[in-house]
């Protein structure tokens, strides 16, 4: 922890902190400003009623992404409040100068999707959108991290907002991952060791072995779940491979401007002798593919473990363990193995990219989803659905039985019709598994890797995705 | 835009058990499909207090003796989970004024400050005394002084805490900070300049 280096997080905290408010917060510039349909309407509406403009249009961009049908992008929609949202977002995005990656432009997906695939995120940056999972863009070496409303409301007016400076934690993860564990599996072994509470105040730098050969689609699995661990920023260095995917995206500075930002982007990542305020390490081999069997993402196991008894549990958490296995429905000390399961789901800004699909169908490829069960699989944007489409794995997916839909957070949190029914169980490769998180008050989810959610589709049941596929 | 100074919260209490309560508890999704935060105090902690058929779970929230009150007491990493500002918002809307827990997730913690939702910690001990106070009798007045990081009750009290910029920004009158952001024009517009994106 020696050293007086600055890690990534104080290097772009210091080149983005405008000046010290009269609380001691600092006022933070953001340079990228995403929004999404969920919590930018009553900003703009403050907005409004402070007869505010937005004052760099240029820094905001849109998308819609939590209510948009899967099924279906005719309007009206169904849900005459999804229609509301999706016509407000775009009156203020006319009104306000703002561009919006709307459901007909070819762009539209996932916010934490589109943001890399656009080349709009980029290492250096401060990235901040009204949704917890933009530690997701992070994986580029950004400092992005959720907001609320009111600080959208700020971002627009003011393109800043107020913050206290976090500490950082790095998290080594080194060694080799075995056959059939992947990233979800990382972080998910991640949450289970520090707790869901753990990261509370920090952010999150991982680095290592395992995240220095880690393609960009892992590195945004595991950043995008820190805020399941309690930290609100989670990161990993820039390098070649950050680089190389930002190459010729759209957004992506270009000719002698991409060569100005890649020398200034290799300055980004955290110095050698970068003071840590916790280094925490991993042992990569130790990670077995890992499945959320509770109401928190913390409550995981791998495969092969059973579930933990009150005993195995610190005498304050017994209730709320004991909470969980109702609600659940299983017992102390059962297997996760061998549980059946209702609903199948691919997909959202956690497992939704080409390369979670392409690693899904590889394995799924002539096998059949087992019957009774429903499987979906949504991409996580436009572009990585025709991406897919353009590799042929959409048909991969439905001649297995998946259906194939279209972009959008889908299942993951139920604010569009993809929800489950009564106390249907669902294995899914999305990132929240609390009570009534799917749209049913009495629903059940489990968190796992996208292989491990195909292994449950062809088998029925929660099961070993390295025997059933033979990794 | 001027600020009511909060220096302290005083009320009735009513006790939310259990850690880890998720946003999704708080204000389940399907009641975000709006454009204002109008009406939304009616769904706090919805499924947690009725069940399919609207009927009432006799969630504490919903008991005789505790309508009104301002305070809730709960558990450890209190509104973890989603960013969405609906969360503290449906408490405001309910009524609620402050919160005690254990501790708060992040995010939480900022919506609800800037709301002007004092969120105090207090040790477990501590809580456990507060609670079987309001269990005995709800009627007890709380006072969750801010200034002096105490919670007292009747001729009793127990420390509190939170953290110094919120505290400040709280006692104050700085708790939503956008008339001060606005008044860093100037240094935005340099800054903004120079950023080399």
């Amino acid at each position: 922890m020696a050293g007086n280096g600055r890690t990534l997080f104080q290097k772009v905290w210091d080149a983005h902190s405008v000046r010290t408010l009269s609380n001691g917060q600092t006022q933070l510039f953001i340079g990228l400003h995403l929004i999404h349909e969920v919590t930018s309407p009553q900003a703009f509406g403050m907005l409004r009623d402070l007869g505010l403009k937005v004052v760099y249009p240029k820094r905001t961009f849109a998308t819609v992404d939590h209510i948009v049908p899967t099924d279906t992008r005719k309007e009206p929609f169904a849900d005459a409040l999804a229609q509301g949202m999706i016509d407000a977002l775009r009156k203020a995005c006319r009104e306000f100068g703002i561009t919006f990656f709307d459901t007909h432009t070819g762009q539209q997906g996932i916010v934490h999707v589109i943001g890399p695939e656009l080349g709009l995120t980029q290492p250096g940056m401060t990235i901040a959108c009204g949704d917890s999972h933009t530690a997701t863009h992070g994986a580029f070496g950004a400092v992005a991290f959720g907001i609320g409303t009111s600080q959208v409301r700020d971002i627009l007016a003011t393109q800043t907002m107020a913050l206290s400076p976090l500490k950082v934690r790095r998290i080594n993860v080194d060694g080799r991952l075995s056959l059939g564990v992947y990233a979800k599996d990382v972080i998910l072994h991640i949450i289970r060791r520090l707790g869901v509470n753990g990261g509370t105040g920090y952010a999150y730098e991982y680095g290592g072995r395992v995240f220095d050969t880690m393609g960009m689609d892992g590195r945004m699995t595991v950043c995008n779940m820190s805020i399941e661990g309690g930290a609100r920023v989670g990161y990993v260095n820039p390098d070649a491979t950050t680089f190389t995917y930002l190459k010729g995206k759209p957004y992506a500075p270009q000719g002698k401007d991409w060569d100005a930002a890649v020398e200034r982007w290799k300055h980004t990542a955290s110095d050698a002798n970068a003071r840590y305020d916790d280094v925490k390490s991993f042992d990569a081999g130790e990670i077995k593919p890992t499945v959320t069997w509770g109401v928190n993402p913390g409550q995981a196991i791998f495969i092969d473990e059973t579930l933990p008894s009150p005993e195995d549990v610190p005498a304050e958490q017994q209730e709320g363990h004991a909470d969980a296995l109702q609600h659940m429905q299983f017992k102390a000390g059962q297997a996760i193995e061998g549980v059946k399961v209702d609903v199948c789901f691919i997909g959202s800004c956690t497992n939704g990219r080409i390369g979670d699909l392409r690693e899904a169908a590889r394995v799924v490829k002539g096998r059949k989803v087992a019957n009774g069960v429903k499987a979906l699989v949504v991409p996580g944007s436009d572009a990585v659905g025709k991406a897919a489409e353009k590799e042929g794995l959409d048909r991969i997916f439905t001649e297995a039985g998946f259906q194939w839909r279209q972009a959008g957070c889908s299942m993951c949190l139920a604010m569009n019709p993809d929800k489950l029914v009564g106390d249907q169980l669902c294995a899914a490769t999305s990132n929240r598994n609390f009570k009534g998180r799917m749209g049913s008050p009495t629903g059940r989810t489990l968190l796992m890797s996208p292989v491990m959610v195909a292994a449950a589709a062809v088998t029925g049941q929660v099961s070993d995705a390295r025997k059933v596929f033979g990794l | 835009m001027s600020l009511d100074k909060i220096t302290q919260v005083s009320g009735r209490a009513v006790h939310v058990p259990g850690d880890d309560i998720d946003t999704d508890q708080i204000i389940p999704a399907r009641f975000m499909r709006c454009v204002t935060f109008d009406g939304l105090g009616e769904f706090l902690f919805h499924d947690a207090r009725f069940g399919p058929n609207k009927e009432s779970k006799n969630h504490p929230l919903d008991r005789p003796e505790h309508k009104g009150a301002t305070i809730v007491i709960s558990g450890d990493n209190f509104g973890c989970g989603s960013s969405r500002e609906h969360a503290p918002q449906a408490l405001h809307k309910f009524g609620i004024r402050a919160v005690i827990a254990g501790n708060f997730a992040e995010i939480f913690f900022g919506n609800a400050t800037t709301l002007g939702i004092p969120c105090v910690s207090v040790a477990k001990e501590d809580r456990e005394k507060l609670v079987a106070t309001i269990q005995a009798n709800p009627n007890v007045e709380l006072t969750v002084d801010i200034v002096a990081q105490r919670v007292r009750y009747g001729d009793n009290e127990v420390p509190c805490s939170i953290r110094e910029a919120a505290r400040k920004a709280l006692t104050e009158g700085q708790w939503d900070p956008i008339g001060q952001l606005i008044e860093g024009r100037d240094a935005v517009a340099k800054l903004a300049a120079a950023l080399p994106y």
